[in-house]
């Protein structure tokens, strides 16, 4: 579309600098902790330091009675406040797991909100939450999922659902098996920490009888229509807006309790309400994720082909449902089999309860665990049947020729639906370029001569771009500045540069006339948020057909004021000229604009503005594909691992900004290694957090993580979206914990070694210990 | 609530008298009175490197020092870095390098790196590996990060 | 995570700070040093002092010099002042290699030496340095001057000999004669964190045998110490494999490894005799 001569910038596939950038590098970011209201109070809340246990009472005179107190609440002042809801709507089965605001009745977890005060700073907020007298009768703690369930207040058991799914005969394919392989394998505990924690300020403007919450992230459409089920209000009196936010990672933007107390206290109060995470509360309240333990096993025959999966598995759940219900349940099933054919499937997800904090999703839910246990397996079927774990996973291979690929598993709704890929394709073009073969040689040398040193691969599919539908509006100012609206989100992911250049390219315009709206609830009806990896696939999908609506309405009132006829026209860096001439007759889009202004002349019976708003439905989500190859340095002596090499395969389908991508890949696979090797939330006996500090909760620093090689492809365009984008946040981490086990694995010599996660040294060191 | 103490520091180069409680942090000095709200907070316990400002030219944790203790002293921060519209080196090679997503960890970085190159602008790959990770960020893996401060390094050694 | 309320006292000679000091302890008045211990033990209300002096500003604390065989180390003095060799010959190289593995360059522009003796983590490389080497800590009250041995200083974790009346004015390191060799070797998981375990090894050979033997061993145990049972087997040896691997073992035979959440008891002794081993070996190379 664009000519060699012009010198606008932002097309799709270029990787232009981000529009967020300037105020980021500049100090001039607005996150929540630097939004203030005049009169605002600070809200600090008062924490379970108890795992389990009936509350007897609470006791908050001596809180209110302290200088500077406004008011201190507990379960009995927000009795008409119903627990948070889920995200999705009602649902009567898990309506009784569901969290409330501040804990009624009992306590689940360390760090389960009992009180909330209101100050005048938060100082004195802190000082005053020290004062609110706890008596609780404390319960048995249930640490462990696969512990037997016990009661959940007298009304069902802490196993709030059994999530299965599943086709064919298991039966029949396990009796015809040549052999069944089996193993267990537990993924830690951890989840997505961003750097920023959580914040939220909660106004009521009662002249307009508007309630306004500040520090919405991720999905704030969907946190709004959550309140104003909860609170009974319509949605035009219930507005959320999200500013900057210091990294999401899925768990930040969900809708916490903390959420619903700034706002039904600011109406309440009559003042804004100020609400700051500080880290250690972080660490115990806000969602955890990731903790499973599988057992699985799979029917093979001798040349390593699977005929069957047999997956049951424990989900911690924590002590309560919030607001994705069991999404993570769901998304765990629906994906363990990966890129691999599996002709018959079952997996049993016992989601259970238990005493620690609340689960949810994190960066590739569901993806993550799966991918470790599955690729574990098909390593373990290779040393079983004494076969290349290269060539297990070529036998099973879902083929070019057979997609798009049909699984009928459910993933949020949708069926499973493989879009066209080259999973071996792709895999032949990563073993080129890692130099597979003499690699081996050279890490079995380096073994001879006693280094601990290995590889190990991990192949998944990834899924992006949940439907069904998103919308955009756009709007051209008569000074050709560009307002595109959307109901997207961004938690520093580079959503407005991706939109803009969406945008840009359909406009023909530059990139850096864009001014990308997301997460304000007052601004469009509708959003979808981020999540998901679907902003940019859905949402930018939106923003293409609004841009190609807005050009050709553009081109229609210009062809008339040319006198031309609108194919014969195009737009070049805003400037809309003749195709065959481009420096005769021309018009900016800011005129094309003030042509079709209210009152202009020109716009005869045209609908005011130029402006557009389109929509998008998607009928099945992409399936991006990609693997992960690691080299990892074992120290035999101290249980240390290195990770001296990485690589990422990814096929993108189109990119955007490879730039960007990249970023998303790198930044994925450092908290994947994270994961892998280093952050665990492990909780003693008596159910009390051991890792509320950053001195416990281990993120890596750049010492521990590798630069790894990216090989992002765009072989296979989505069939499912006209751009042919799939979705680029997630692939990062989903095979790192299953890479580097298997190098792990490799490097000392000892298949299937490494079945938990993280493997700290002092694991590793105990493997290595018993094996001596 | 203890007994107020007058002081008076300055910040990029502005001179602000503030009457502050001793046990307000630095951090919160700068941010909550004196409104310079690019120093931001991600552990209050001396981790992360979110905070980092230089006091009389020296990279430190603003979380982990009182404001009291700034009395006289000159305090650069992230709003500071540019001159006027010109981007400081560092700005410019982070946002050329993609060396930021959310940009939440980013002032920490920025002054973490400027008070490390102003000191020794001759310093090595590996030596600056070792003072980039006393910041943490959770975005970006770093890779970007270490290409920024080493194009701004070479960039300003350089220009002189 | 806001630190509960104090007083601030900023006195700025050595007199009024002990003087001050005298007046609250009693009160938990305490020192404030560098801060990078204190302040996020108060953010998290572990402490909640009622009283900070600090010291900072009491120029006289600073100073770092070498009187006669001793290096004397003021309480104000920076961890970064040791990024460069304080003093000529072994000490002052010594010093410049353990600090690199102390928290990180903004920490160490502010956090002292004599702060983290007075703090006595188990995993402080400078308690253990200042054990290894047989240290003396200065001790300065109102009533007077006290002079304390590393071996009589550490007690237990964060707990220390020092009365809560006494500033840790300086700390005095002996001077290491030119023909000492050392090796230092510390593990923790993540850059900068503090060690699981760690230890400095220093020897000299007379004769080609080894004389004089320190092994201290901190971060292993709940404070750090010399390791007498492992200096006994080097003494009068020849430098080999084995006997290093000798003394290894018997250093990781004679601690009382601590254990946490995340480190048991079997992991730190195991290490203990990896990192003696290894550092004796990079003592001898
Ligand atoms: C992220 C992080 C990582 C760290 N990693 C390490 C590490 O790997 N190794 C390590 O050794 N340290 C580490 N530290 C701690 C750091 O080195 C501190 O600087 C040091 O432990 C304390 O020194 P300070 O001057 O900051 O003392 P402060 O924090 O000011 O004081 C600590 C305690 O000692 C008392 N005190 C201080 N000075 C005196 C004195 N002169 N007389 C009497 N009492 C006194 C104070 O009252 C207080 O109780 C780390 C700190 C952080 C934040
Ligand atoms: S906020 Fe200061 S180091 Fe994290
Ligand atoms: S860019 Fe988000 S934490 Fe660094």
């Amino acid at each position: 579309m664009a000519t060699a001569t012009n010198k606008m910038l932002g097309h799709l596939g270029d990787s232009v600098e981000r529009l967020e950038d300037p105020p980021l590098v500049t100090g001039k970011g607005r996150f929540v902790g630097d939004i203030n209201f005049p009169h605002q109070l600070h809200m600090r809340i008062v924490r379970s330091p108890y795992a389990h246990g009936k509350i007897k009472s609470v006791d908050t005179s001596e809180a209110k009675a302290h200088p500077g107190v406004v008011a201190v609440w507990t379960t009995d002042d927000i009795e008409d406040v119903p627990p948070i809801d889920f995200r999705e709507g009602s649902n009567p089965t898990l309506a009784l797991f569901r969290q409330y605001a501040l804990a009624r009745e009992l306590v689940r977890y360390v760090g389960d909100p009992v009180a909330a005060v209101f100050a005048e700073d938060p100082y004195t907020a802190e000082d005053a939450s020290e004062l609110v007298v706890l008596d609780v009768e404390p319960l048995p703690a249930l640490i462990r999922a696969d512990d037997p369930p016990q009661d959940f207040k007298g009304q069902a058991t802490t196993e709030a659902a059994v999530v299965e799914q599943g086709y064919g005969d298991l039966e029949e394919a396990f009796s015809s098996a040549y052999k069944v392989v089996e193993i267990e394998a537990k993924v830690g505990r951890h989840t997505g920490v961003p750097m920023e924690c959580r914040g939220a300020i909660g106004r009521y403007d009662a002249s307009r009888d508007v309630l306004e919450m500040y520090g919405a992230a991720k999905v704030p459409h969907r946190n709004r229509d959550t309140l104003c089920r909860m609170l009974n209000r319509p949605a035009s009196g219930v507005h959320l807006f999200e500013g900057h936010t210091g990294g999401g990672f899925g768990i930040r933007g969900e809708l916490y309790p903390e959420d619903v107390l700034v706002c039904v206290a600011a109406m309440r109060l009559g003042r804004p309400v100020k609400w700051i995470e500080d880290r250690q509360e972080h660490l115990m309240a806000a969602n955890h994720s990731r903790q499973q333990i599988h057992k699985i096993r799979a029917a093979v025959e001798e040349d390593g082909n699977i005929l069957a999966l047999d997956d049951e598995l424990y989900l911690d759940q924590g002590g309560y449902i919030r607001t994705h219900g069991t999404r993570v349940a769901n998304m765990t099933t629906g994906t363990l089999p990966g890129p691999y054919r599996i002709p018959v499937y079952r997996s049993i997800c016992h989601f259970r309860l238990t005493n620690k904090t609340p689960a949810a999703t994190y960066r590739s839910p569901g993806r993550c665990e799966s991918t470790f246990v599955r690729e574990r397996l098909m390593d373990e079927i290779a040393t079983e049947l004494d076969l290349d774990p290269v060539a297990v996973r070529r036998r099973n291979l879902i083929a070019l020729e057979e997609m798009p690929w049909h699984r009928d598993l459910d993933v949020l709704g949708d069926s499973v639906e493989h879009d066209p890929g080259d999973y071996a394709g792709l895999l032949d073009q990563g073993l080129e370029q890692m130099h597979w073969d003499e690699l081996q040689k050279e890490l079995a040398q380096r073994r001879d001569n006693g280094e601990m040193v290995g590889v190990g691969l991990s192949m998944f599919f990834e899924k992006s771009g949940l439907g069904p539908s998103d919308g955009a509006k756009i709007f051209v100012d008569g000074t050709g500045h560009i307002e595109v609206v959307t109901g997207g989100a961004s938690l520093g992911q580079g959503f407005e540069t991706a939109m803009a250049q969406i945008c840009a390219e359909d406009l023909g315009t530059d990139y850096r006339r864009i001014r990308v709206v997301h997460g304000q609830t007052n601004r469009i009806d509708y959003g979808v948020g981020a999540h998901a990896s679907r902003a940019t696939v859905l949402t930018g999908t939106a923003v293409s057909k609004t841009a190609q609506a807005v050009r050709a309405k553009a081109l229609e009132m210009a062809a008339e004021l040319l006198q031309t006829t609108p194919d014969a026209l195009d737009i070049t860096d805003g400037v809309i000229h003749s195709k065959d001439n481009p420096s005769g007759p021309s018009l900016t889009l800011g005129e094309v604009a003030e042509a079709l202004a209210p009152t202009s002349p020109s716009r005869g019976d045209r609908t005011p503005y130029l402006a557009g708003e389109e929509w998008f439905n998607i009928d099945h989500q992409t399936y991006p594909y990609g693997h992960h190859i690691a080299v990892v340095k074992v120290d035999g002596e101290t249980g240390e691992v290195e990770i001296e090499k990485y690589f990422i395969a990814y096929d993108i389908g189109r990119s955007i900004n490879p730039m960007m991508i990249e970023g998303q890949l790198v930044g994925g696979l450092a908290q994947g290694i994270g994961g892998a090797l280093y952050e665990e939330f492990t909780y003693s006996e008596a159910g009390d957090p051991q890792s509320v500090t950053f001195a416990d909760y281990l993120i890596p620093t750049l010492h521990e993580i590798p630069n790894p090689e990216i090989l992002l492809t765009e072989d296979f365009p989505s069939i499912r979206t006209p751009l042919g984008i799939k979705g680029a946040g997630e692939a990062g981490i989903t095979g790192a914990l299953a890479a580097v086990a298997a190098a792990i694995d490799d490097a000392i010599g000892i298949p299937g070694a490494i079945r938990e996660t993280p493997i700290s040294p002092q694991r590793l060191k105990k493997i290595l210990s018993e094996r001596a | 609530m203890s007994e107020r103490k007058d002081i008076a520091l300055t910040i990029n180069g502005a001179d602000y008298e503030v009457s502050v409680d001793p046990r307000w942090t630095l951090a919160d000095v700068i941010r909550d009175h004196c409104g310079q709200t690019g120093t931001h907070l991600g552990c209050e316990h001396g981790i992360c490197g979110a905070c980092t400002v230089l006091v009389d030219d020296v990279p430190m944790r603003s979380c982990l020092m009182f404001g009291v203790q700034a009395d006289g002293k000159k305090i650069r921060t992230v709003e500071g870095l540019a001159d006027g519209e010109e981007y400081h080196p560092l700005q410019k090679a982070f946002m050329e390098n993609h060396a930021l997503q959310c940009g939440y960890c980013t002032p920490g970085f920025l002054m973490l790196a400027t008070g490390i190159l102003e000191a020794e602008p001759d310093i090595s790959d590996e030596d600056l590996n070792d003072v980039l990770s006393s910041n943490l960020c959770r975005c970006t893996g770093y890779a970007n990060i270490v290409k920024a401060v080493r194009a701004a390094r070479d960039e300003m050694k350089a220009a002189g | 995570m806001k630190p509960a309320a104090f007083e601030y006292h900023a006195p700025t000679t050595v007199d009024e700070a002990v003087a001050l000091l005298a007046e609250h302890a009693p009160n938990d008045g305490r020192i404030l040093a560098g801060g990078q211990s204190l302040v996020p033990t108060m953010a998290f209300r572990l402490a909640r002092p009622t009283h900070l002096i600090d010291i900072n500003n009491v120029g006289e604390l600073g100073k770092i010099s070498i009187e006669g065989e001793t290096l004397r180390i003021g309480a104000t003095v920076r961890h970064a002042q040791f990024h460069t060799p304080v003093c000529d010959g072994v000490l002052g190289q010594l010093l410049t290699d353990v600090v690199a593995h102390i928290a990180h360059y903004p920490i160490r522009q502010r956090g002292t030496f004599c702060g983290s003796v007075a703090h006595s983590d188990p995993a402080s490389e400078w308690c253990m340095v200042s054990a290894t080497l047989d240290a003396t800590m200065v001790a300065q009250s109102s009533s007077g001057e006290r002079l304390i041995p590393a071996a009589e200083f550490f007690e237990t974790v964060m707990t220390t000999t020092l009365n809560e009346d006494e500033l840790l004015r300086e700390v005095r390191i002996p001077v290491l004669s030119d023909d000492t060799v050392y090796g230092f070797e510390e593990f923790n998981r993540r850059a900068g964190d503090f060690a699981i375990s760690m230890t400095l090894v220093t020897y000299r050979l007379e004769g080609g045998k080894i004389a004089d033997p320190h092994i201290g061993v901190g971060g292993a145990e709940d404070r750090p110490r010399r390791i007498s049972e492992a200096e006994a087997v080097l003494t009068g040896q020849t430098p080999s494999d084995e006997i290093f691997r000798a003394a290894a073992d018997a250093a990781a035979a004679a601690i009382d490894p601590m254990e946490d959440h995340a480190t048991n008891a079997q992991y730190r002794r195991d290490l203990t005799a990896t990192l003696v081993r290894r550092a004796l070996e990079k003592a001898a190379s």
